[in-house]
């Protein structure tokens, strides 16, 4: 009788339209639910209880946090570029919200007769290249927000956010180089693919494990790419209290605050696409798609709730000391890497001597970073001013 | 003095557009004037810092103190010498026993008042476990400036503890106003001594806690260590007191030093640092906690032996009679009756220190024999402490200021009087 009204097979376009709503969807409602996990993660850090009031445990918190900042009345500064003030929170949510096109979330997914194809917006074969791309548009909306302000503290947080992003996103697309070299893909489905124990040539182990210290390099740098504490300079509330958006209020802040959240969000399923085998289920390669959904919810979700343990445990690093560690130890850390996963690439080793080849190559300079005194190594605003004053 | 321990510069400098150093260099632009408080999250209170940017870089910095003025000193004068108690509390808001017993002392002296035994054990009590409270939100706060948010909830589930006890006692959680001219108001009971040695002896733990979350942190150690350094000779002459001084590694403490309230009978050692930067304060600071923790234990085992003695001196001159004598005869209720109106104090002149928190807390008290005191004016530490922020702070990264504000650990309320 369905058989009769439904098609036999759906057209493309409604495919497409299907996925495109649903995945987006629930991007946004991820989003949400961090930002209740967040408040909830912090109070049970801090022997709190946390957002108890809306909704059965607060989970309809970010629907009234929601409510709220569309109510609250818009404030545009006097003396503020008011088009580029406007424009500001939108590049900044934009960007973060569609990387979320290439991340392979699952395999083929079949529902009763219809096959809906492969589990993500879209295939892209470079899908490595439109993720770092659109990763580093985020940050325009920071520069742009802080600057049309007319703020003192949001130009400096939008400084600050700038010269933070551009060091970062070094170190960050080096990790994923070394992952990219190891897979000889750029298709995100294809290097999440070449770690399953499936895969043709494959070996069957998670970068995780070939890729340590690239593993470990990427997750220090998302937390800088996301401007996330202890990174979080551009909003630094103690100092500048609230850093670029110290102007914004009501839905504009918000976009924000989304956007924040959807790079956060997007940078955990990149983790684990590139890292933790995407959707790979350990020791069950016949997964059927929403297992293999679940799989990579999970990891996603264990990476996003680092984020906020770090959040609420660590201090935040000083500006210089945060520009040291990018340039002087993790750029050198990642290069270092890149050499070595290419020499084992090319040479036609098995990859699984990688990681003690990377972790030889980098035992002298852990050695000699370990044997400088703390004190001297790093930089105080004295040399810093020394260094200024004779350049 | 030589030029090296005092500040070259007396006045804020700021011209806007380039300066004369730049002018060919094509990175550097202008300096900016940047206005930090009176409202900020980091300036602990109402003190507004007018900075000269240069970049991340502060050329000059000009603290402005005076925005929680309220004439506490003129009070004094207007109000008389008992009843200005309770705006002793408000100076240094953190720890209002403290100064209660600062100023009590200065009076004792005028007035050659000899407290009994049981009245300053109980006194050293709650100095110390006011000493801890504030040193508490020392801890708090700057580990919210400086990111560790976490801290300040944790540091905050224990001075809730310390609230509670002295509301138990006082019945008052801050502004208790509990100490008098010649002893406290009233004795500690069992209870309230089984509750601060409950809380004492699980303490040590918990500071311990605090060390391992900040000390050995990298990021912690890094923010903190070589930023706002202080020499010995620097502090001295801008005359530091307490951890600040201490830091820099002069063992100067007025428990120990010039011992008062019987403090020259307890085991407790000073600790001290060693270059004076915001890292050995910050040390400074945790061991005096664990310090002030056995002194409050030696304390309390005195107290378990006197119990029922007197906590208030007997001399009529100044003290209030007690109450039921009051109420059954008539020569006491007038007797009360003119010291609550017209206390006064022996003509001359007298200054007593305490180590408070921030350091020596002094008040100087001049009476012309009349109810009306002359003067009496309160030496802040904290004053002393925000002067010297600009010699600190110079030169320095804009980031560093916050620490360097927590870490010199000042109440703006005890500040600005």
């Amino acid at each position: 009788m369905m058989d009769d009204i439904l098609p036999a097979e759906l057209p493309l376009f409604a495919v497409w339209v299907i996925k495109a709503v649903v995945i987006f969807g629930s991007l946004i409602s991820a989003a949400g639910i961090t930002t209740l996990a967040e408040r909830k993660v912090s109070a049970w850090i801090q022997y709190r209880i946390g957002p108890n009031r809306v909704g059965p445990f607060g989970l309809l918190q970010p629907l009234a946090d929601g409510v709220k900042f569309i109510f609250k009345e818009e404030l545009v500064p006097d003396g503020a570029n008011r088009l580029m003030f406007r424009l500001a929170p939108m590049i900044t949510a934009a960007p973060a919200m569609m990387c979320i096109a290439v991340i392979p979330f699952a395999g083929e997914v079949v529902i009763g007769n219809y096959n809906l194809g492969n589990l993500s917006i879209t295939d892209l074969s470079v899908s490595v290249l439109y993720v770092g791309a659109l990763t580093g548009l985020g940050i325009y909306g920071i520069i742009l927000g802080g600057w049309s302000s007319n703020s003192k503290f949001s130009l400096m947080g939008a400084m600050r956010a700038s010269a933070q992003m551009v060091s970062y996103e070094l170190t960050l697309l080096l990790a994923i180089l070394s992952v990219v070299l190891l897979a000889g893909s750029l298709d995100l489905r294809a290097i999440a693919e070449s770690q399953a124990s499936s895969a043709e040539g494959g070996i069957g182990v998670w970068n995780m494990f070939l890729q340590p210290v690239a593993f470990v390099l990427f997750i220090i740098a998302m937390f800088a790419e996301t401007n996330r504490h202890p990174f979080d300079f551009a909003e630094c509330e103690p100092e500048l209290v609230g850093g670029f958006h110290t102007e914004y209020s009501s839905m504009k802040f918000a976009l924000f605050f989304l956007g924040e959240y959807c790079a956060i969000i997007v940078m955990c399923c990149l983790v684990t696409t590139f890292f933790l085998g995407g959707y790979d289920v350990p020791f069950w390669d016949s997964a059927p798609w929403f297992i293999q959904l679940a799989s990579f919810v999970a990891k996603a979700a264990c990476f996003i709730f680092l984020f906020l343990w770090v959040r609420w445990t660590l201090p935040r690093f000083r500006y210089d000391q945060l520009m040291g560690l990018g340039w002087k130890v993790m750029l050198p850390l990642a290069l270092v890497n890149v050499t070595v996963t290419g020499a084992v690439v090319s040479f036609g080793w098995s990859p699984l001597i990688t990681p003690v080849l990377a972790v030889a190559a980098l035992i002298p300079g852990v050695i000699l970073f370990a044997r400088s005194n703390p004190g001297e190594a790093s930089l105080t605003g004295h040399a810093l001013s020394e260094e200024g004053s004779a350049s | 003095m030589s030029s090296q321990t005092t500040n070259p510069r007396t006045t804020f400098e700021y011209k806007p557009g380039v300066p004369a150093e730049y002018e060919d260099d094509p990175i550097h632009g202008e300096v900016m004037k940047l206005n930090m408080g009176p409202q900020h999250p980091a300036t602990h209170g109402v003190l507004q810092l007018q900075l000269a940017l240069d970049g991340e870089l502060m050329r000059d910095i000009n603290p402005v103190v005076g925005f929680l003025h309220r004439g506490k000193e003129k009070t004094c004068e207007s109000l008389g010498w008992a009843k200005f108690f309770p705006h002793t509390d408000r100076l240094d808001y953190v720890q209002p026993l403290l100064n209660n017993v600062g100023y009590a002392l200065a009076l004792e002296k005028l007035a050659d008042i000899e407290v009994p035994e049981r009245g300053q054990v109980i006194r050293v009590v709650l100095m110390e476990v006011s000493r801890i409270a504030a040193h508490l939100i020392y801890l708090g706060t700057t580990g919210i400036d400086l990111g560790a948010v976490t801290m300040f909830f944790n540091t905050f589930k224990e001075r809730e503890k310390i609230y509670t006890i002295l509301d138990a006692y006082t019945g008052h959680r801050m502004n208790n106003t509990y100490v008098r001219i010649g002893g406290v108001y009233s004795d500690v009971d069992e209870t309230v001594e089984g509750m601060l040695r409950e809380f004492l002896e699980q303490f040590e733990a918990q500071v311990d806690e605090f060390e391992g979350l900040l000390t050995g942190n990298r990021i912690w150690y890094d923010r903190n260590r070589n930023v706002g350094a202080i020499t010995k000779e620097q502090a001295l002459a801008w005359s530091l007191t307490g951890p600040n001084l201490r830091g820099t590694g002069v063992e100067w403490d007025l428990r120990k030093s010039q011992p008062y309230s019987g403090y020259a009978d307890y085991d407790f050692e000073v600790p001290v640092g060693t270059i004076g930067d915001c890292y050995d304060r910050y040390l400074v600071r945790v061991e005096e906690m664990r310090q002030s923790t056995k002194i409050a234990l030696q304390a309390l085992d005195r107290l378990a032996k006197s119990r029922g003695a007197a906590v208030l001196a007997e001399d009529r001159r100044y003290i209030l009679p007690p109450r039921q004598k009051v109420q059954s005869s008539m020569e006491e209720l007038i007797h009360q009756f003119k010291i609550v109106t017209d206390l006064r104090l022996p003509k001359g002149e007298a200054y007593s220190g305490v180590e408070s928190s921030k350091g020596e807390l002094g008040f100087f008290v001049a009476s012309d024999g009349t109810s009306e005191p002359l003067r009496c004016h309160i030496r802040a530490p904290g004053l002393m402490n925000v002067q010297v922020i600009p010699l600190l702070a110079e030169g320095r990264l804009f980031s560093d200021m916050v620490a360097l504000i927590g870490s010199l650990d000042f109440v703006m309320g005890e500040v600005d009087r």
